[in-house]
């Protein structure tokens, strides 16, 4: 080691405890089981997913659980071409209105070619294996099409 | 709604890769060697840590100069509850440290033990970390010169 020093490595790191809170613990554990668990604004009746144990909108606790089956439809998406650690390019991520949410969550799209993917296309959640789940979202791994025909426009209009 | 919430450590890191320049870069090579240098200012001064620019006129600056692992503490801060990441894992001094051969005060850690231990004036000498590489954290700390 004669050469010259000209490149010189700063790591910065923040650890900290995250804690979500009681309702992002419900629906992490509910996932630990396999299913994707809601909640119902008792004001303005839309459903949260993931909940937050309020209504951002209405300002009121959200109490009312209901269990989502896990379907969707595409309703945003975005195909990475520049490989991120651990996903191969290109890739799809898409904003995904869960059958009965109002809000859209943002999941991996896989089992297809990214060329197949649009607005509108039915998708269903992919989960690891149960031994192996977590309280987390890694429960799912991806979301897939499901074959069925694509959801009629209206549905999904006002999250495009 | 009686479960306990859950708690996950995480942590987020940022490695910032930096290209040294040729002033901070003969710094750090000094160092990897267990030898401190300054720059030479443009009134004569030595200046430690180097600096790229000169703090009068704001010209470059370029003439290297060796200075010892060995000064006296100008002023000085009792750290007693050390946090990640900083130089030692039990209560140390912050100081200034004016090298010999130096005209400025370099920031370093001092592993005094004690606060009793510190003053100003008191003489300080270099701990050179193992395995060096070429990082401020090759001058593990200093110590308080017997």
């Amino acid at each position: 080691m004669s050469e010259p020093v000209t490149i010189v490595e700063t790591p910065i790191k923040l650890d900290f405890s995250y804690t979500p809170g009681v309702a992002s613990s419900r629906f992490l554990r509910s996932l630990e089981k396999g299913k994707i668990v809601g909640q119902r604004c008792p004001k303005c009746k839309k459903v949260y997913m993931p909940p937050r144990g309020a209504c951002s909108m209405c300002g009121v606790a959200t109490d009312e659980e209901l269990i989502l089956s896990g379907k969707g439809t595409v309703c945003t998406f975005c195909v990475t071409r520049i490989p991120t650690p651990g996903l191969d390019a290109p890739y799809v991520s898409a904003w995904i209105r869960l059958d009965g949410a109002d809000i859209t969550s943002m999941f991996l799209i896989q089992e297809c070619d990214p060329e197949e993917v649009r607005l509108g296309m039915r998708v269903e959640a992919v989960w690891v294996d149960e031994a192996d789940r977590e309280p987390n979202l890694g429960n799912i791994k991806y979301f897939r099409p499901t074959g069925e025909p694509d959801a009629d426009y209206d549905t999904y209009k006002d999250y495009v | 709604m009686t479960e306990s919430v859950l708690v996950a450590e995480h942590g987020i890191e940022y490695t910032y890769t930096r290209s040294t320049g040729p002033v901070i870069g003969a710094f750090l090579t000094a160092l990897r060697d267990r030898q401190i240098v300054g720059v030479r200012g443009s009134d004569g001064r030595v200046i430690v840590p180097p600096t790229e620019y000169d703090p009068v006129t704001s010209e470059d600056l370029s003439e290297i100069v060796p200075v010892a692992d060995e000064g006296v503490v100008t002023t000085w801060a009792w750290n007693d509850s050390p946090r990640m990441g900083q130089p030692l894992d039990r209560p140390f001094a912050w100081a200034l440290v004016q090298l010999d051969g130096a005209d400025t005060g370099l920031l370093a850690a001092v592993d005094a033990g004690e606060p009793g231990a510190m003053r100003t004036g008191v003489r300080v000498k270099a701990r050179w970390a193992d395995g060096r590489v070429g990082s401020i954290r090759d001058l593990a700390c200093f110590e308080v010169v017997a």
